[in-house]
């Protein structure tokens, strides 16, 4: 059953890559000779999503396990071996077992999603992703009535990612949801960007993403979904309680200790790019608010 | 010997040329920022680039008396450069920060009482300040014996400046760290020296 969300934005309206580069150059320019944008604050958010460069998406990644230099996973991520790829699904399922990857793609409906995706770092991207929603390969493994959260992992090969080599956090990467967040018609798994097949630096195969949430919690090259009843462990949440808790809802309102999470900085503005206000749930408060009815964000971080 | 050919060289070297030298990567990545050349997110790459030439030189500059001491090198007539280079990119570094990264005045000032890290660095620079106004020969002279006194605020300049770098860095990362073991060893060679003296 995909197709449960449509952005208000058609297919129609990303403009093409080639066309977008061109105006970006423009853009670069003009700001170069400080004809517009330059240190005038924050400036109303744009409505009209405007994806990113495929140059932008693929080049300026967070993926520790090549490198925490955010041009790491783009010189890095080829190590990985992609072929073949399979995905243990577990815990409370009716159908626990290896899901080889040819196997989950013959079965799912891959969708565009433009997405907003902003990181905890403060800044963000538009991204038109291709996948299919988690609801539906979820549904195919059979969820069963005692499941209250899902648990994802990332791969984890020392001979394939030299980031790993260092203790940067707890390997492998984890990250959880909670059963109804995973369910939502917003998440997917990313199995492509600007309809090409996602690239390793950016999760490659299948990846997961959440748009309201902060960008760390979209976990890449998944290798594991393990259906339990206890909240999961998260990386983040694991190397710093603190500043990263298990829901990291995109929150304007609630400051990561060491910085304000109020504005961000779109990627591809140039040297003088202006900084926008953030929105709360990154702007999908119409579609996911209503699932943290009654909660304290500021408790429930 | 080695040693004293590179002293022979370093004294026809004008102080000048090591202005000329240590300032151009600081219009080059300006350049590259300008020009695309910096990546996707330029603004942090060139405030990040010039934070971390401001922590070599203040490295470089505390290594000049141990490369004296030990190797008999004598290159302390560029210390003073080297010092007032180190000010100028944690001054272009704070600028950057300031006018293209957060750009809203409300949240400056927010940032540096409320961040640990920004209060930490943003201390460092205001260290600074007395050492680059006196980092001439007019104070030296009139300062006298209390000028080397005040210019070793240079040493808890560099701690904190370390600091700074480890604090702001996500998850548990190597590269601040070294830069933090560098300075205390540094920092530790001049002790063993004085208390050495002392004894003497």
């Amino acid at each position: 059953m995909a197709n449960r969300w449509t952005n208000t934005l058609t297919e129609r309206d990303v403009t093409p890559e080639g066309v977008y580069l061109n105006r970006r150059q423009m853009i670069a320019g003009a700001a170069g000779l400080g004809l517009i944008g330059g240190a005038g604050g924050a400036q109303a958010q744009d409505d009209a999503l405007e994806p990113n460069s495929w140059e932008d998406i693929t080049s300026y990644n967070n993926y520790y396990e090549f490198g925490t230099d955010k041009g790491d996973p783009a010189r890095y991520a080829d190590a990985l071996t992609i072929e073949p790829w399979s995905v243990r699904i577990d815990g409370l399922v009716d159908k626990p077992g290896d899901y080889a990857f040819d196997e989950i793609m013959a079965k799912m409906t891959v969708e565009e999603r433009l997405y907003r995706f902003r990181c905890v770092e403060a800044w963000s991207m538009v991204v038109p992703w291709n996948g299919f929603e988690l609801a539906d390969l979820l549904e195919m493994a059979g969820v069963q009535s005692g499941a209250k959260y899902v648990a994802f992992e990332t791969v984890l090969r020392p001979d394939e990612m030299r980031g790993v080599a260092y203790p940067v956090l707890d390997w492998p990467y984890v990250e959880g949801l909670r059963l109804d967040e995973a369910m939502h018609p917003l998440t997917i798994m990313a199995t492509g960007i600007y309809g090409r097949d996602i690239p390793n630096q950016n999760g490659a195969p299948l990846r997961l993403i959440v748009p309201w949430k902060y960008g760390f919690k979209s976990i890449k090259s998944v290798v594991r979904i393990t259906l339990t009843d206890v909240e999961p462990p998260t990386s983040w949440n694991k190397a710093n309680a603190r500043e990263y808790g298990f829901y990291s809802n995109v929150n304007p309102e609630v400051d990561h200790p060491r910085w304000s999470q109020a504005t961000e900085r779109r990627i591809g503005g140039g040297l003088f790019s202006p900084r926008i206000p953030t929105q709360m749930f990154n702007g999908y408060g119409d579609e996911v608010a209503g699932l943290y009815e009654g909660m304290d964000l500021t408790q429930k971080f | 010997m080695l040693v004293d050919r590179i002293n022979a060289l370093a004294r026809r070297v004008p102080v000048w040329s090591v202005w000329l030298v240590l300032l151009a990567p600081a219009v080059w990545t300006f350049w590259l920022g300008l020009t695309g050349g910096l990546g996707a997110e330029p603004i942090k790459a060139l405030e990040r680039e010039l934070g971390e030439v401001a922590l070599q030189l203040l490295v470089l500059g505390l290594c000049i008396t141990p490369l004296r001491r030990f190797l008999g090198l004598n290159l302390i007539r560029f210390r003073r450069a080297i010092g007032l280079l180190a000010f100028t990119y944690v001054g272009l570094h704070l600028l950057v920060w300031l006018v293209l990264d957060v750009q809203i005045p409300a949240q400056i000032w927010a940032d540096i009482v409320k961040r640990p890290y920004v209060t930490v660095g943003f201390t460092a620079f205001l260290l600074m300040i007395p050492l680059a106004l006196t980092s001439n020969d007019w104070s030296l002279r009139r300062l006298g014996p209390r000028w080397r006194q005040l210019h070793k605020l240079t040493y808890g300049v560099a701690v904190l400046g370390a600091v700074h770098f480890i604090w702001l860095s996500k998850g548990f990362q190597i590269e601040p760290l070294i830069y933090l073991a560098m300075i205390l060893g540094l920092l530790a060679l001049r002790w063993r020296a004085s208390r050495r003296v002392q004894r003497a």
